[in-house]
Order: structure tokens, then sequence, then C-alpha cells
């Protein structure tokens, strides 16, 4: 198998290139400690700069709620800036802030993370800023109140006011019966009128333990020492069992669904979700295997300029769409999709994108894909390997996001080197199995002209004074 | 959508005005190299060994300042119509023929070679952006091919016929939504008739053909004009020879010599202050504040970058967050920026909320910039705001790509060479006073544009 692929790629002019140096380069040395209260510490030592980046990410995120409080994990997140037992409201950005550094937080499905870019020098001082509201988050239910109206204009923002933002939130919440992914990362607006502050209190106290976090600290560091400031302030949280988590599966689906969504726009777009398997380790079997053949697949259709889908969609004098694209999942804490999308052409029709966007995907199961496509990707996932040395941040990011998922820290270069393995046989063979009607769901954005009497969406809450 | 932000990234042009610093005091000076090409071309490059990576960036007088009224949008489209396919051609000093590309063609040729190639153009500039690997022989191919896409676009019609359509039914798309609307609104109310306020639409898309592309294009795009920010892991001779490859192909690269471009006029001071209230059903209603600024050539500069930090600029820090958002919650995004180019761009305050909301929170924030206008930061504030500065300018240019930003600024606006090595003691010596005057001398607070889009649903017939 290796041999094989050795050969397969000794025309990628990339490969004939690479000097030792890159193989030092692409694989600076990583660290990974677990403290006595079960938190794990990765450190990643990138010397280009005095400057290093700490994150803290937590296995926990939108996914973990349940009914009646979507949007808690985000709205937590929001209000870990809202003090500690040592400090004000806002004295944590203020602090962050004085020692020179960025920070900001963010809220996924399977994740919740903060973070702040400093000078390396700084690293102690926001180490003991972040173990504290880790372990010791309390704000007054006024600063909660408040909080709350900030995050309800950050869903209209976002959301109410983007006709595509809610047409992909009424998708999921059909491709997902029992799947948490059913539910939006900021939450439905009743809910978010609805929650409390105590709300937002539980969650903290049930998800943020030692041993559901990791701490990420990339850059201008040496390791031991990171290990040793780590142990001062966040070895001293006390250990508490992490929450068991119901498996909440998603049942097979089994027939296509559809849904349309009206909203004031000009254009319409249609989006295709198809439930597909996905990567849960670099071991060879069915899944991980045809996980990543559709990675492979979308990158074919939609990974450069001049791929399949520009080519058969949005070209020529008959052309069907304005826009289009494909993604694969690839991974992630739940059920996974491999979604098609685009904005059709004037006088064409999301029925008619739909059409051909599935026919694309049909050509490559019946005449497969070519050498040149299939190297082309790869040289590209390869070269990106390099480029991505260039930010720290990102480097935190990935190391972060691979804990999450369970997968080891190199995950990096053992993707590369899997997508490198996969053939064409194994692209054509997924583009077969995973594109029938059983598994998919679409949804088609239905523009309705701007109506300057229409009602707002979501009407006015009742007057806050 | 994946992750929510505790606070979005704002306007591009909040990021540049932010980002776009100079100097430094803990760090090592940043040895910036500089020559002249006999083209004319100058070249600023970096030596950044430790990644196997090279960055360049080319900027020419092009951007869309110089776009004729009737025209607005030229410079953007021109700027993406150079990746829509390459003539052929014949290598210079060889006898070598290239037969021309393709858009799709073009697209696999940079992807094969794991590097990529982009133009875009701003108000000011037309930049054209190279990343390559450094590995010699796939550079080479890489600089050859950066060099026939710079010199030698097809600007083929029938493509250009396909992307105005794609164009124009996305700025329709764009016109339905408060955010663009007030945008539009804004910068007609703010910049009159200059051409930073010029608004493409469908009507000055369709009056644009290839001639015009082609001939703006054969006037702007010289080497006696260009601007090349290089950094990455080349030496100089090797960023030397680049630089002469990627200009070979166009014209008047041997002599030196080109016409001098026409001057822009200035952009206008308001004359009094203006309101628009524009009725939209939305979730929220958009309100944009602000007028004229200055250009980045001001002496105020300083004064007024580390004063805006204190007003707008500081994350979730600033006098405007502290009120709107933090006191009140009633934005999830407010800031101020300043915009300086070659003319006075803006200063804005932007914001979102609830549409009931929308008169206190403009009364909020015009109060914050009243006072801050009048009184200038404290002396706290105005250490916060250097501290921040000055302990985080190394996160500035912690990146071959950060660099290269602040790179192709010093080139762009004929900063000092070691504009990044002092940076951070002009920051030091700016003083309350300091700020105090310069916003006295820039700013008009009775005299602004605000433009409110959403607060009201409809008019009452």
């Amino acid at each position: 198998m290796k041999q094989l692929l050795r050969l397969a790629l000794c025309s990628l002019s990339l490969l004939g290139f690479l000097p030792p140096a890159l193989a030092q380069a692409a694989t600076p040395r990583i660290e990974q400690y677990k403290l006595g209260n079960g938190m794990t510490v990765i450190v990643k030592p990138d010397r280009r700069a005095p400057t290093a980046v700490h994150m803290v990410w937590l296995r926990v995120g939108a996914m973990d709620e349940v009914d009646g409080v979507s949007g808690v994990a985000h709205v937590l997140e929001h209000m870990l800036f809202k003090g500690t037992a040592e400090l004000k409201a806002g004295e944590f950005s203020r602090r962050v802030a004085a020692l020179g550094g960025r920070e900001n937080a963010f809220t996924m499905r399977d994740a919740t993370g903060y973070f702040q870019q400093i000078p390396a020098g700084k690293l102690e001082d926001v180490m003991k800023l972040e173990s504290d509201r880790f372990a010791n988050n309390r704000w007054p239910d006024e600063e909660f109140k408040r909080e709350l109206e900030v995050v309800k204009e950050e869903r209209r923002l976002r959301t109410e006011d983007q006709p595509r933002a809610l047409l992909w939130e009424a998708l999921n919440a059909t491709v997902y019966q029992a799947s948490p992914y059913r539910r939006p990362i900021v939450g439905w607006m009743s809910d978010l009128e609805a929650m409390t502050a105590q709300d937002a209190r539980d969650f903290y106290r049930q998800w943020y333990v030692p041993a559901n976090a990791t701490v990420v600290v990339a850059g201008d560091v040496e390791p031991q020492q990171v290990l040793r400031l780590a142990e001062k302030y966040y070895g001293r949280i006390p250990a508490r069992p992490v929450p068991q988590r119901k498996p909440r599966d998603e049942p097979e689906q089994a027939g296509v669904r559809r849904i349309e969504f009206k909203a004031p726009a000009e254009q319409a777009y249609v989006a295709l979700a198809f439930k597909v398997p996905q990567l849960t380790s670099f071991e060879p079997g069915p899944a991980n295997d045809d996980a990543l053949a559709l990675t492979v697949l979308a990158a074919v259709l939609d990974g450069y300029s001049g791929a399949r889908l520009d080519r058969a969609l949005t070209q020529g004098s008959d052309r069907v769409a304005d826009s289009v694209g494909a993604g694969n999942g690839l991974w992630g804490r739940g059920p996974q999709l491999f979604t098609l999308d685009g904005v059709p052409a004037k006088g064409k029709t999301p029925e008619q994108v739909e059409a051909a966007l599935r026919a694309e995907v049909a050509k490559v199961a019946r005449d497969g894909v070519n050498e040149a496509e299939l190297t082309r990707v790869k040289t590209q996932w390869i070269a990106g390997e390099v480029y991505k040395l260039d930010s720290v941040m990102n480097q935190a990011r990935e190391l972060g996001g691979f804990w999450v998922q369970g997968l080891p820290l190199d995950a990096g270069e053992r993707l590369i080197q899997r997508l490198r393995g996969v053939t064409a046989e194994q692209v054509k063979s997924v583009a077969a199995r995973y594109f029938g009607d059983d598994q998919l769901t679409v949804g088609i954005l239905r523009p309705q002209p701007v109506d300057p009497n229409r009602k707002p969406r979501t009407p006015p809450p009742g007057m806050r004074h | 959508m994946l992750a929510m932000n505790k606070n979005m990234k704002m306007a591009l042009r909040a990021i540049c005005a932010t980002l776009l610093l100079g100097g430094a005091q803990a760090m090592a000076a940043i040895p910036i190299q500089h020559w002249t090409q006999p083209s004319g071309a100058k070249v600023y490059l970096v030596e950044s060994p430790s990644i196997p990576m090279v960055d360049v960036q080319m900027d020419f007088d092009a951007g869309s300042r110089r776009d004729p009224a009737d025209k607005a949008g030229l410079a953007g489209v021109t700027a993406g119509m150079t990746s829509k396919g390459i003539t052929a051609a014949r290598t210079p000093g060889s006898g070598q023929y290239d037969s021309a590309l393709d858009e799709n063609q073009l697209g696999e040729a940079w992807a094969d070679l794991g590097a990529a190639f982009s133009a875009s153009a701003g108000s000011d500039r037309m930049s054209f952006s190279l990343r390559s690997l450094n590995y010699p022989d796939l550079l080479a191919k890489a600089v050859q091919l950066g060099a026939r896409q710079l010199a030698d676009p097809a600007f083929p019609d029938n493509i250009w016929q396909r992307e105005r359509q794609r164009l124009s039914a996305s700025i329709r798309e764009a016109n339905t939504k408060p955010a663009t609307i007030a945008g539009k609104a804004y910068a007609a109310a703010v910049y009159g008739s200059h051409p930073y306020g010029y608004e493409t639409t469908e009507v000055t898309l369709a009056r644009i053909a290839v001639q015009d592309m082609q001939r703006a294009y054969r006037q702007q795009v010289e080497p006696c004009r260009a601007k090349i920010s290089i950094v990455g892991a080349v030496t100089r001779a090797q960023a030397d020879a680049m630089v002469t490859t990627l200009l070979s192909r166009l014209p008047a690269a041997a002599t030196g010599q080109c016409e001098p471009l026409a001057p822009v006029a200035e952009v206008q001071a308001l004359s009094a202050s203006l309101v628009r209230e524009i009725p939209f059903a939305s979730a929220q209603a958009h309100v944009l504040m602000g007028q004229p600024g200055y250009k980045r050539s001001d002496p105020d500069h300083f004064a007024l970058l580390v004063g805006n930090y204190t007003l707008g600029g500081g994350g979730f820090v600033s006098r405007l967050t502290e009120e709107v958002r933090e006191k009140r919650g009633l934005s999830y995004s407010v800031y101020s920026y300043f915009a300086p180019g070659l003319h006075a761009g803006s200063f804005t305050i932007g914001l979102q909320t609830r549409p009931d909301q929308t008169a206190q929170a403009v009364q909020v924030s015009r109060d914050v910039l009243a006072r801050f206008v009048a009184e200038g930061p404290t002396p706290q504030e105005l250490k916060a705001a250097k501290d921040y500065m000055i302990g985080g300018f190394p996160l500035l240019i912690d990146s071959n790509r950060k660099l290269l930003d602040n790179v192709a600024n010093i080139a762009w606006h004929n900063l000092p060479l070691d504009y990044l090595d002092t940076w951070t003691r002009q920051v030091e010596r700016v003083t309350t006073a300091d700020i105090k005057a310069a916003f006295a001398r820039k700013l008009q607070p009775q005299r602004m544009v605000t433009v409110t889009v959403g607060a009201v649903a409809a008019r009452q017939q």
C-alpha cells in the first residue's frame, strides 16, 4: 500500500523537491501532559517571534445542551468575561489588554474555547487569569440580564436578518432528529428569552471540570516551564467527575426530506445534505476509509478554481448557477454530512441546480476521477501543511480541535498521509454509494420581495425599562 | 456557521486601520532591505528563512479612486478578470512560446504548483499576491506563471459578460440587506462626489467594456509604478531575480519610464450635519455615523490611532463598548475607526441594535463621541492604550503574513524603513493633549452624517 502510494505520487512535482528541512519544519516537537486533576496540557514551541497563544478548550458545546436551554453554552461563554470571586465584570479583558494581549472566545457544537495572543513573557499572567475564571466565574444576575440582550442582538445580526443562515438553521433541524446537532449554536430565540442566570450557572458547574478541558500553548515557550505554570495555576483546581453523556444517536434516515424556507431575498439558494460516515481514527476500516475518500471527492468537485462544479454549473452560455460549493464534514462528535449547495443563475430554478449538482456526483460515480485531479488536490494539501506553519494561532487551534475529537497530536500529518493514500477507485466508489435519496435532506430558500410593510419576524420583546 | 465569537471582527477597514501600524521597542530591529530596479520598480524585502515559503505583494496606483464616475467598479472587476485567462506570448529573451490558458487551465496550473496568485483592488491600490513554496524549481515556475498573469490577462468578453451578470445578481441580493443599504447611504453622504464614495451598480457595470479594463490596466500597471514587498525564505539576490521576472513581461519594463498619472481630487469636508433615516423591515437597525477623517500622511496619525483605541477601537475595553454594550446591552458590536488612505478616508462609528432601541443607541454613541472630542482620554486611559499597543506590538509582526502587510504599508505610504523599529516610540510620545488637539482638528461631532436603516419598519402613509 505504501509502495503504491509513492508510485502514484512520483509524478507530483512538489514531492520531488521536498527538502529535509521541510520534514523538520513540519514536525516540531509537541508535548502533551496530564495534570493530577485530569486536565490535559499541550505545548507546541515555535520560536520565530517572541509571542505565544494560550487557549483553553472544553469538550462541551451546543451539542451538550438539552431542549429548552439551547444557546446556554454560548451565553455562558459570554458570562466568563463577567467576573470571578476576585475580578469585577470586564476586568479580565482590561487586564489582558494591559498586557498587550488580544483575546476572544468561541462556542461550537462540539467545544468551547477561550484564547489570548500575548507577548511570550506574559504567559504566566494570562494562565493565572484564565485558571481563575475557569474555577471561580461568578457574576450578579443583573450582569446576566444585560449580556443576554447582547446575545440576542448577536442572534439578530447573524441569523434573523440572514436568509441563508435561517435556511441552514431550519435545514439542520430537519436533517437531525435525535442528535443535538439539530439545535442552533446561538439558541432558539424563545429559549434565549426564557433563559435564567441559574441555567448558565448550572451548565458551568456541570461541565467546567478539569478532566473535560485542555490547555494549549504554542509559540516562544519552553514546554517544561509551561508544565510548571500549568501545575501551579490549573493543577490546583479540584478534580470533579465529567458528567455522563447520553449518546443521542441519530436514527438512520430512510427517505428523502425536503424543506422550503421563504425569506426576503433576491436570489434563491439550495443546499443538499447527505448523511455520510465519519473518521474516528486513522486506522484502516470501512468508515474511516470512506470518510477520507469523501473529503477527496469534495476537493475534486470544489477544491480549486476551475474544479468540476464550477466548470459544469457556473460557466457557459446556459449556466445553471452563479455559485456552487461542496464540503465533507470528515469528523466531529456528532454525525457528519456531505453538503452541496448553489445559487441559481438568473432564470434558473433551485431544482435545476439541485439536479446539476447531483449529476456531477453521478458522473464521478460512473466515470471516476482522473489522476491529474487526484494529484492536484493532494499537492494543495501538502503545500498547505507548510503554509499553516506561518500562523501560531492556527496551529494552537488545530491542536485543540484534535483533542476535542480524541485524535492524536500528529493528526494533521496523519490526515495528509491518509489522504495521499486515497485512490481514484475509492473516490468513484463513495460517489456511487452515498448519494442516493434515502440519506438526503434538501433545503430550498424561496426569495420573497422585501415588503416594506411586513411585520418583523421576531416581534420586539416587552419593554425593558 | 459553526462557531460563535464573543465579538465579531469589525469592518475590514477597521482591521486595516488598527493593524497597519509601524515600529518596535522591545523587538530587535526588523531589517527591511530596499532597492529600486532599473525598471523603476521599488522592492522591499524581509528575509524570513525559517519556513520554506515566500509571500510577494505587488501594489500599483490602480485602485478604485481612479474609476471613472460613470464606470464605478472598474478597478475591482479589472483585478477580478486577471484570473480569467491569459493570452499566448513569447518568453522575453528566449524563443519559448507559451500557449494561452483559459480560466480553468490557469486555476489548475496554480493548484498543480501548490501556489496561489490573486488580485484585488482597494480604494487606493490594485494588489497582486503570490504565495509559493521556495523550492527552486517550483518557485521558478510560480514566478513565471505570475509574470504571465500580471502582464497578459486575456480579458475575454464572454467571461466578462458572465461575471457582470453574476456581480449584478449579487448586488441585487446585497441590496435586500440593511447593512448594505446603510453602507451605501453612508458612503454617499460622507464622500459626496469623491471616488471613495462611488457605488458600483448594475448600471455602472453595464457601461464597462473589456476595452476599458485593458486601457486602465496598460496605463496603470507598469513596472515603474510597482511597489513590491517580499517576506519569506529568499535571499536578496533571489528576490531581485524574482521581481525582475515577475515584471519582465509588462510594457516599459526595460526603460523605467512612465508618464505620471493624473492627480485625484481630495475628499471635501462636510458643510453641515446630515441625518438619514431609511425605513426597512429587519430584526435590527443598522447605524453608521461619521465624517471624512484624515490622510495617512497626516502628522496627527499616531495621536488619532492611540486616541481611537480608547474611543472605540479597543475591542472589549473601549468607551463605546463600555457604554453601548457592557452597560446597556444595546448592541453585539459597536466600534469606531479611522480609514486613512491617500485621501481622507472616513471616521466611522458603527453598531446594530433592535429597532426600538435605535434612538437610545445613537444618543449614547453621540454623547460618548462628543465628550471624547471635548475632553480627550484620561491619563489612565492613555496609559491603558499605550500598554496595549506597545506591549502587544510583537503580535503585529509575528507571522510572515502580518509582516508582509506591514512592509507593504511602509512601501505604499513611503514611510521610513525603520518605521517598525520606531513605532512603539511614536506611540509612547503621544500625550493626552496631543489626542485632544488632534481629535478637535479632525472631528466635528456637530457636523456629522448619521445613517440609520430599519429604525422604523415602514413610513406611515
